[in-house]
């Protein structure tokens, strides 16, 4: 079976910066891959090109058999995608929120109530349907954005750090929902993180991006062992990007708590 | 182990074969669209204050500058009272306010992330564009029936023909939807907010001076007549004063008035479709 997302010395660069820079990878079908990288590894960059939001510089990138740039409209209706930032409308309820992203991908009518309940119930918010977004918690809001992202059962969804900014008990929420996820649906994840345990907990394989390159790929064991007996993730990451992720993971969840604070208050 | 990646061993692999294009479907493109304005209109609905305060300012152009302006002699044309001049000036005024602050909104969901979301969904860029130029025109409705209401209060003469009704509303949702694909345009152009609100203010203030919504072209010295020739508020103005009016006439020509809003949506319409997208770069 071919693979899910396959991409060819794939770039990005911002004027002087080369943000993604000649990555080459491949997702197998139904797996759980992870992206990790430090702040401004490029995470990001790599997953807008992979979701269509923004054109490579050069390179290619396959998504579900279909070239993310000739082909744009085949690969949107094969993808979910849970952004960065909180990105559900803080003005509408979870269900109107779901009703939107199950009318833009076309969900026969007949269809949409059963699957927008479904979704709801798979995260866990069916008591909190029909309450403004703006008063959910993180977490909430997190789990709302992947039901809405597995609507219409894509081949592949792409999570661009989904537990930054919460708290524990709110990243297990959503890391046992990820796993129901894969089990429900079989579709292939793609999750960007900076967090080691995360990381370890839900990805089958891994790729470590440093300063728009893949530095290393493997599973956790591999990339363990690589590093020598004993070692942990944190170990392998430390080697493989020489700085502590703990440090500068703090900065980014207090910066993403507070631009969801304020997007949601 | 870089040298061994497993499962990395991309090789250019063809088109998946055969890649059909996808069909487009009228009953799936408006589906998409109304999906986009129903949201809006959701909105509205669950926080109806904002509509209120956005009633305010018509209701103050018409009591208090319509009044004292209706005793400027000779300033009304075609032998009707000014505040009836003025009022579907000011309702043209309001649909083009109202709609202005779209690029805001737009800039605003670019920066919470909700655009991303619209953008990766396989709707067509051109649904997406004209759903939020729909939701515009219920802003624009919303201000119609309000200054409806003051008019009819302050003795503005209105035309209650079922006819004209129809083709006001045609006009409001007309002219929202091009003034807010305008401003869209905007947003993708300046990105931020606080540039917007700069740019915003020096945009919409010419369109509204530049027009015939508070006094007859007559008045104007030549070169702002061509000016205003050339400005689509005009035309808005031009076919609400004739429709909303009793005994209302056009100056410019009812057919002319759409023709012109509508080549301008049209153009809007095209641009905002390609430029719309890179937003979210
Ligand atoms: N639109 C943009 N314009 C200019 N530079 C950009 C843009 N987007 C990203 N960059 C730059 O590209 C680099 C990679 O950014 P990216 O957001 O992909 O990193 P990331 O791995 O997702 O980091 P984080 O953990 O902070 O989310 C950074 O140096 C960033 O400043
Ligand atoms: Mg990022």
């Amino acid at each position: 079976m071919s693979n899910t997302v396959e991409t060819l010395a794939l770039s990005r660069c911002f004027g002087d910066i080369t943000a993604v820079d000649g990555v080459s990878l491949a997702v197998r079908p139904g797996e759980i891959f992870g992206l990790i990288g430090p702040n401004g590894a490029g995470k990001s960059t790599l997953i807008k090109m992979l979701t269509t939001l923004l054109p490579p510089s050069s390179g290619t990138a396959r998504v579900a058999g279909y070239d993310v740039v000739r082909q744009p409209a085949q690969v949107r209706r094969c993808i979910g995608y849970v952004p960065q930032l909180l990105s559900a409308d803080g003005e509408l309820t979870g269900y109107e929120n779901l009703l939107l992203s199950a009318r833009l991908y076309l969900i026969p009518r007949g269809e949409r109530k059963q699957r927008i309940g479904a979704a709801l119930a798979m995260m866990g918010l069916s008591e909190v349907r029909d309450r403004l977004v703006r008063g959910y918690s993180g977490g909430m809001i997190r789990r709302l954005e992947i039901a809405q992202s597995t609507l219409h059962r894509p081949q592949v969804i792409f999570m661009d750090e989904p537990t930054v900014g919460l708290d524990p008990s709110g990243r297990h929420a959503v890391w046992n929902h990820v796993a129901e996820l894969r089990r429900e649906t079989g579709a292939a994840l793609v999750v960007t993180t900076h967090l080691m345990d995360e990381a370890e907990t839900l990805c089958d394989r891994i790729a470590v991006l440093h300063a728009g390159r893949i530095a290393a790929e493997g599973t956790p064991a591999e990339l363990k062992a690589a590093v020598g007996p004993g070692a942990t993730l944190d170990d392998a990451f430390e080697r493989l990007t020489g700085g502590t992720i703990g440090h500068e993971g703090g900065y980014s969840d207090v910066r993403q708590t507070r631009r969801g604070t304020i997007a949601h208050s | 182990m870089t040298s061994d990646r497993p499962g990395a061993a991309p090789s250019p692999i063809p088109d998946r074969p055969p890649s059909r294009p996808i069909p487009l479907r009228v009953a799936d493109y408006w589906t998409q669209v109304f999906a986009v304005a129903d949201a809006e209109i959701r909105k509205l609905r669950h926080d109806p204050w904002e509509l209120a305060t956005r009633a305010i300012q018509p209701v103050l152009w018409l009591v208090l500058f319509g009044n004292v302006m209706a005793r400027v002699r000779g300033l009304a044309s075609g032998g009707i009272p000014y505040l009836d001049f003025l009022a579907p000036g000011i309702l043209a005024q309001s649909v083009l306010f109202v709609a202005i602050f779209y690029g805001i909104s737009a800039i605003w969901e670019r920066d919470l992330g909700v655009l991303h979301r619209y953008m990766v969904s396989p709707a067509p860029r051109s649904a997406l564009v004209v759903g939020k130029a729909l939701s515009s025109s219920v802003r624009g409705l919303s201000q119609a029936i309000v200054i409806y209401v003051c008019a009819a209060v302050i003795g503005v003469k209105l035309s209650l023909d079922p006819a004209h009704f129809v083709v006001v509303v045609l006009l409001i949702v007309l002219g929202s939807g091009l003034f807010s694909t305008f401003s869209l345009i905007i947003a993708c152009i300046v990105k931020t907010r606080e540039r917007f609100m700069g740019i915003g203010q020096v945009l919409t203030m010419p369109i509204f001076f530049a027009s015939n919504a508070i006094y007859p072209i007559d008045l104007m010295p030549q070169w702002l007549k061509v000016v205003s020739r050339l400005n689509p508020l005009s035309y808005e103005v031009d076919g609400l004063r004739a429709m909303m009016l009793q005994g209302g006439a056009s100056t410019l020509g009812l057919g002319r008035d759409f023709a012109a809003l509508t080549l301008a949506s049209a153009i809007v319409t095209v641009i905002a479709t390609r430029m719309y997208p890179r937003m979210t770069e």
